[in-house]
């Protein structure tokens, strides 16, 4: 099947998995969940090569919406400008709209330090600081809020609960997060990002460096915060995406293909693209 | 290389040549065993060579300082205990070895709280805020810097630091520690800000995303992620810097003047330990008397010193790492 071609228009789908035009997706009252993000013809270039052409889509409030796609189709460009990190690339630059609530994110005036805090992102691989569990935990808290050392100590308890680490951690707070197993580091990551109330997390292959039993675990976290917060995960793993998420998106060259409930992209995509990824024929 | 399938005539071919390649002499293992263990002693020989010469420099530098304190006009407790260091007036001799490490300390105190400071602000500027241009051109010039011969900074604290000085405050005097402390303070500071900035750079990218993921501002990353991450390699660089200092010698020789005093004033001339081994071997001393050999006991201390530094610097590393891996 050939590529699809630059002005075509991406289809996205309501709830009841019946295709719409992506122009009248607003157009569906009633049926759609309360929007986290709103994107409208996003498009963001490294340098002179594109990226990402003319994305649409909204991301529902308090589900898991998962990115899939082969290497290089741009789904961790999309993700990274969700909370403005591609700032911190020289070459990076997005046009469009890309919208929280009435927030423009794209806009200069936006406060990435405060975006930063609502929107939270966990990386591919973990990386906590090279400070104690405690600290990495803290380090978030500390630098946004006033908190005395008993509110502290609450907050992180609290984190590390929230992200199922407390039990495995709560008595070595005070070693080195280093020291933890990969797995560990992870839901350590995830606690830090929660520790400084996000309504978002993002979260970027957030098992690709993981066991399995240790990507069991970050999954059932995701099912359980999905209730406090909006997640958004990019993934590689079809399995993955189908257990844990609500909704998926596939991508491919920096386009979205298509986009919809979870069950149907699996189980009856409209897009041959689509339905040969899926089925693992390529990518 | 094209991919598409061979033919089995070509097939056939490629397997004959390559089984003629496969039949070819092997090299002679024999030959190979010698030049293993003739690699071998030339690796252990190098290694010996350069343990060699550091036991032959420690060796004479102990036995001429036995030498120097086995003679009648010297005796331990004036060597450690006393500030005046006077070797060469035949009545008034005394041994203070304080009055020279005095003006070490002076000197190197005045470079120090020059370079390091600027050092790694420098460092810091360049690995996290630079763009990467204002880098590529900074970074060469520093390196220049660093290779400018040392007596031409002694010209220039004697010409240029010391009239400035002078302008500014009447009271320095033509030699003084002050003007010296600032020229080894400048050529410090490309070897502080040059290592810092290696070890800043070598801090993972991950952790600089993880603070800025974290609503981090670009100084939160800097100061609580990335400098204590890097921390290690900065005391090294410290180290070192202070290390260099302490053993510079042509800066102070030129422009701190030769007459050993314990003061804190910095407008006062003194001499160093390394400016007066300079003074000794240059030609002040024309007999091999104690005041030839106090020149080894001199050099002993400042070895001392040098050690003891080097193997704080190792426990301070060793506290301070913070692993990222």
């Amino acid at each position: 099947m050939s590529i699809v071609s630059r002005d075509r228009k991406v289809q996205v789908m309501n709830n009841t998995g019946e295709p719409i035009p992506s122009e009248s997706a607003n157009a569906a009252p009633g049926q759609k969940p309360e929007v986290a993000l709103h994107l409208d013809n996003l498009s963001a270039w490294y340098g002179d090569f594109q990226a990402l052409h003319s994305i649409t889509l909204d991301i529902p409030k308090n589900q898991v919406t998962a990115f899939i796609g082969p290497s290089g189709c741009g789904k961790s460009t999309l993700l990274r400008w969700f909370n403005r990190m591609n700032d911190t690339i020289f070459s990076a630059r997005a046009t469009g709209t890309l919208r929280m609530g009435d927030q423009d994110l794209l806009s200069s005036r936006t406060d990435v330090v405060d975006l930063r805090r609502r929107v939270g992102i966990v990386f591919q691989k973990p990386n906590p600081f090279p400070k104690s569990i405690f600290e990495n935990v803290a380090f978030g808290p500390r630098l946004h809020m006033k908190l005395n050392r008993s509110e502290l100590n609450d907050l992180v308890e609290w984190a590390l609960r929230k992200a199922s680490v407390w039990q495995e951690v709560k008595d070595r707070l005070h070693s080195p997060a280093v020291g933890l197993s990969g797995g560990q580091q992870q839901r350590l990551c995830i606690a830090r990002a929660i520790a400084v109330g996000p309504e978002m997390l993002l979260m970027d292959e957030p098992c690709s460096a993981l066991d399995p039993a240790s990507t069991l675990a970050i999954e059932n976290l995701m099912d359980e915060l999905r209730s406090q917060y909006t997640i958004v995960i990019v993934t590689h793993n079809m399995q993955q995406a189908a257990r844990s998420s609500d909704r998926t998106l596939f991508f491919f060259e920096g386009r979205l293909i298509e986009a919809g409930d979870t069950e149907l992209i699996f189980t009856k995509p409209t897009q041959k693209q689509t339905e040969d990824y899926v089925r693992g024929r390529f990518g | 290389m094209s991919s598409v399938p061979l033919s089995d005539s070509e097939n056939h071919a490629l397997e004959q040549r390559v089984g003629q390649y496969l039949k070819k002499p092997r090299r002679n293992l024999s030959l190979i065993r010698i030049r293993e263990s003739f690699f071998f002693f030339l690796l252990i020989g190098c290694g010996l060579f350069s343990l060699l010469v550091t036991v032959s420099i420690v060796f004479v530098l102990f036995s001429e300082t036995l030498e120097f304190f086995s003679a009648d006009e010297v005796t331990l407790s004036n060597f450690i205990g006393s500030a005046r260091w006077n070797p060469l007036l035949g009545e008034t001799k005394s041994f203070g070895i304080w009055g020279l490490i005095s003006g070490t300390l002076l000197v190197t105190g005045i470079a120090m709280s020059l370079a390091l400071p600027l050092g790694l602000i420098t460092a810091i500027y360049l690995s996290e805020y630079a763009p990467r241009k204002v880098r590529d051109v900074l970074k060469p010039i520093l390196e220049i810097l660093a290779g400018i011969p040392t007596v031409v900074y002694g010209f220039f604290a004697l010409m240029t630091i010391t009239p400035f000085l002078q302008w500014l405050h009447d009271g320095f005097s033509v030699y003084n520690a002050m003007s010296a402390g600032i020229a080894v303070g400048i050529l410090c500071f490309p070897t502080v800000c040059s290592l810092a900035e290696d070890a800043l750079r070598a801090v993972p990218q991950a952790l600089r995303d993880g603070a800025f993921g974290l609503g981090g501002t670009k100084f939160d990353a800097t100061i609580k992620v990335i400098v204590p991450a890097a921390l290690s390699g900065i005391v090294s660089a410290f180290l070192l810097a202070i290390a260099r200092a302490i053993g510079e010698t042509m800066i102070v020789a030129l422009a701190a003047g030769s007459r050993p005093q314990a003061t804190i004033d910095p407008r006062e001339q003194i001499q160093t330990m390394t400016g007066f081994m300079v003074q000794m071997s240059g030609g002040d001393v024309s007999n091999f008397g104690t005041e030839y050999y106090s020149m080894y006991a001199v050099a002993f201390t400042l070895f001392l010193i040098t050690l003891t530094l080097t193997m704080i610097g190792n426990l301070v590393r060793r506290k301070f790492r913070e692993s990222y891996e």
